[in-house]
């Protein structure tokens, strides 16, 4: 399961795919390294889901080739399907068992047999702090702890490729940093992750590379740090007392853009705390007085605006819905 | 393991699955096998006194109990393959499915399980139908081999209108339709020889009457169960539950398949 080749783990080149008359993947192509988190980042509709459901062998794609842990999806999709893990973002657990039956499916379905099988639903259920929960129906799990039980069972065949089509969406903050340090683990542990996400923080805490996709093209593509220089819109916003205090900090700083009418001035900065420090430091010993200040980081608006040309993410219903079953 | 080892236990655990969502919903379960028992307590007690004496001279209720107890066993079947298409429904629009598909598995394991799984109930819902019959005073000069053909012709029956409801849940676009759909199935019985003698039909309805596939099963149940001749109803019965089990399970494996292939729903 780990590195000892250099095959990647997701190798995807030329894929396509349209529903009936609409285009939803145009020539989508992407690798994600073996171990590595690669995060696919996008708006509702960009073509997110489809692109897991191509690659995880659910539905075929018009044209290009891929290869999962080596195995072409093509060509031996069962061979693919004994290296992955998929967690769709409507969940896949049996509603009408309880948790460590959910689990004791997967392990019978792996054929592992009854005393690994057994061992390894504990480790699970221990893994994912599920254990007091583990004979209770579903109906009394939490989201976060439905999630939770839906990885456990995704990792039941210890795959080395996992599939996590928005794995938070939905969550609570507590339960998405949990969901966030089980990626991390995993990772770390070797197995190469495709996650698709809506929200650049998650891409940027996880993702090792992101590549954004918009209306089924991937427009851009690299490590968190290449697109981030990429994207403008990072800043940080000055709120003085006064124009005085505006108009000589504004004088200070060049290149940042003054509000007069609200008493802002909005400077460019990558929100890092030693650029912050700089910043008060360098007001301070002009003596300029700032009132408050708040920070803002990039968003996938800006992402968006900035790699696609300005044109506004649009929610397309009609690509959604093919792509969400 | 062989293919065909991995095929026998994915099915297995499809098959536990399965059993288990009967205990777990039970209200489904109960009201499949509870609705033959009421059927068969309206017929013998509300009309089976002026049907039993349909029957012939000086016979009554208790006649009419013997004589319509392979129509109930038939109302049974219909009323179990409900079920099993609403189970197909509820597996196909849930998100489980797609993680069956994703993984390593028969590929028909997951219908197996559903087909086996009905086959059981149904089987266990003849057992409590005959034993409310025997309460109520049903009696029967069948011997061992007689009961064990009669619930053989049935079970087979079973069988191919287990397939057409694993077929129907299949094509359904949600759980509604997917219970509505196999409803018809329930009157057949009621179209045929199941409660009363086709020959009291008129035209165009006796013919489909006498026609249609409950028909022949019935009347080979009924002629097991009494000891009379079984003559051709056999060979029609077992034609008939082969070819719609043979038909329905190419469909079912044509739908399920055509589902994976391009997801249009």
């Amino acid at each position: 399961m780990t590195g000892q080749n250099s095959t990647p783990g997701i190798v995807a080149s030329g894929v396509c795919k349209s529903f009936s008359a609409h285009l939803v993947l145009d020539n989508v192509n992407l690798t994600a390294d073996e171990g590595s988190i690669f995060a696919l980042l996008g708006p509702n509709g960009a073509g997110k889901t489809t692109m897991v459901r191509i690659l995880s062998t659910l539905i075929p794609a018009d044209s290009g080739s891929m290869q999962i842990a080596g195995h072409d999806v093509v060509g031996d999709p069962d061979g693919v399907r004994a290296h992955i893990g998929v967690t769709g973002q409507f969940s896949a657990v049996d509603n009408l068992l309880t948790g460590r039956e959910n689990l004791r499916l997967m392990t019978d379905l792996r054929h592992l047999g009854r005393e690994a099988g057994q061992r390894r639903i504990t480790e699970l259920l221990e893994q994912f702090d599920l254990t007091d929960a583990a004979d209770k129906p579903l109906s009394v799990y939490s989201g976060g702890m439905r999630r939770r039980l839906d990885l456990a069972m995704t990792l039941v065949g210890q795959p080395s490729v996992i599939f996590l089509d928005e794995p938070t969406t939905g969550l609570d903050p507590a339960s998405r940093l949990t969901m966030w340090q089980i990626v991390r683990q995993l990772s770390r542990s070797g197995v190469t992750i495709l996650l698709t996400t809506q929200y650049l923080e998650e891409a940027d805490q996880l993702a090792d590379r992101i590549a954004v996709l918009d209306q089924g093209r991937i427009v851009a593509e690299g490590t968190p740090d290449e697109l981030k220089r990429r994207i403008p819109g990072g800043h940080v916003r000055l709120h003085f007392a006064g124009p005085e205090s505006l108009r000589s900090a504004a004088e200070l700083l060049p290149a940042a853009a003054p509000d007069p009418d609200e008493l802002v001035l909005q400077v460019p900065a990558d929100g890092t705390v030693d650029s912050l420090r700089g910043l008060l430091d360098e007001l301070h010993q002009a003596r300029i007085d700032v009132e408050r200040l708040s920070i803002h980081t990039p968003d996938l608006d800006d992402v968006f605006f900035a790699v696609t040309g300005g044109h506004v993410p649009e929610e397309n219903p009609i690509a959604e819905g093919v792509a969400a079953r | 393991m062989t293919a065909l080892a991995y095929t026998v236990s994915d099915s297995r655990v499809m098959l536990r699955r399965n059993l288990k969502h009967q205990l777990r919903y039970p209200s489904m379960t109960l009201m499949l096998v509870g609705m033959p028992i009421v059927f068969l307590l309206l017929f013998v007690y509300v009309f089976g006194g002026q049907l039993g004496a349909g029957l012939g001279a000086h016979l009554g209720r208790h006649a009419y109990l013997n004589y319509v107890v392979p129509g109930l066993l038939l109302i049974t079947v219909a009323s179990a393959v409900q079920g099993t298409s609403i189970m197909v429904a509820m597996d196909m629009t849930g998100g489980i499915i797609d993680r069956f598909r994703t993984m390593n598995i028969a590929r028909a394991s997951v219908l197996t399980g559903h087909v086996l799984g009905s086959l059981i109930q149904t089987l266990a819902a003849f057992g409590v139908l005959i034993g409310v019959a025997f309460g109520l005073g049903f009696d029967s000069s069948a011997g061992l081999l007689d009961w064990l053909a009669a619930i053989g012709i049935l079970a087979l029956f079973a069988f191919a209108l287990i397939w057409l409801a694993v077929a129907l849940g299949l094509a359904a676009k949600s759980v509604e339709t997917a219970s509505n759909t196999p409803m018809i199935l329930i009157l057949l019985p009621f179209f045929g020889s199941g409660f009363v003698a086709t020959a009291t039909m008129p035209a165009g309805l006796r013919q489909f009457a006498e026609y249609q596939p409950f028909t022949p099963v019935t009347d080979t149940v009924r002629a097991l169960l009494t000891g009379a001749a079984v003559g051709h109803h056999a060979i029609a019965a077992i034609a008939w539950s082969v070819g719609i089990a043979a038909l329905s399970y190419l469909w079912a494996l044509r739908l399920y398949n055509r589902r994976r292939a391009t997801e249009a729903h």
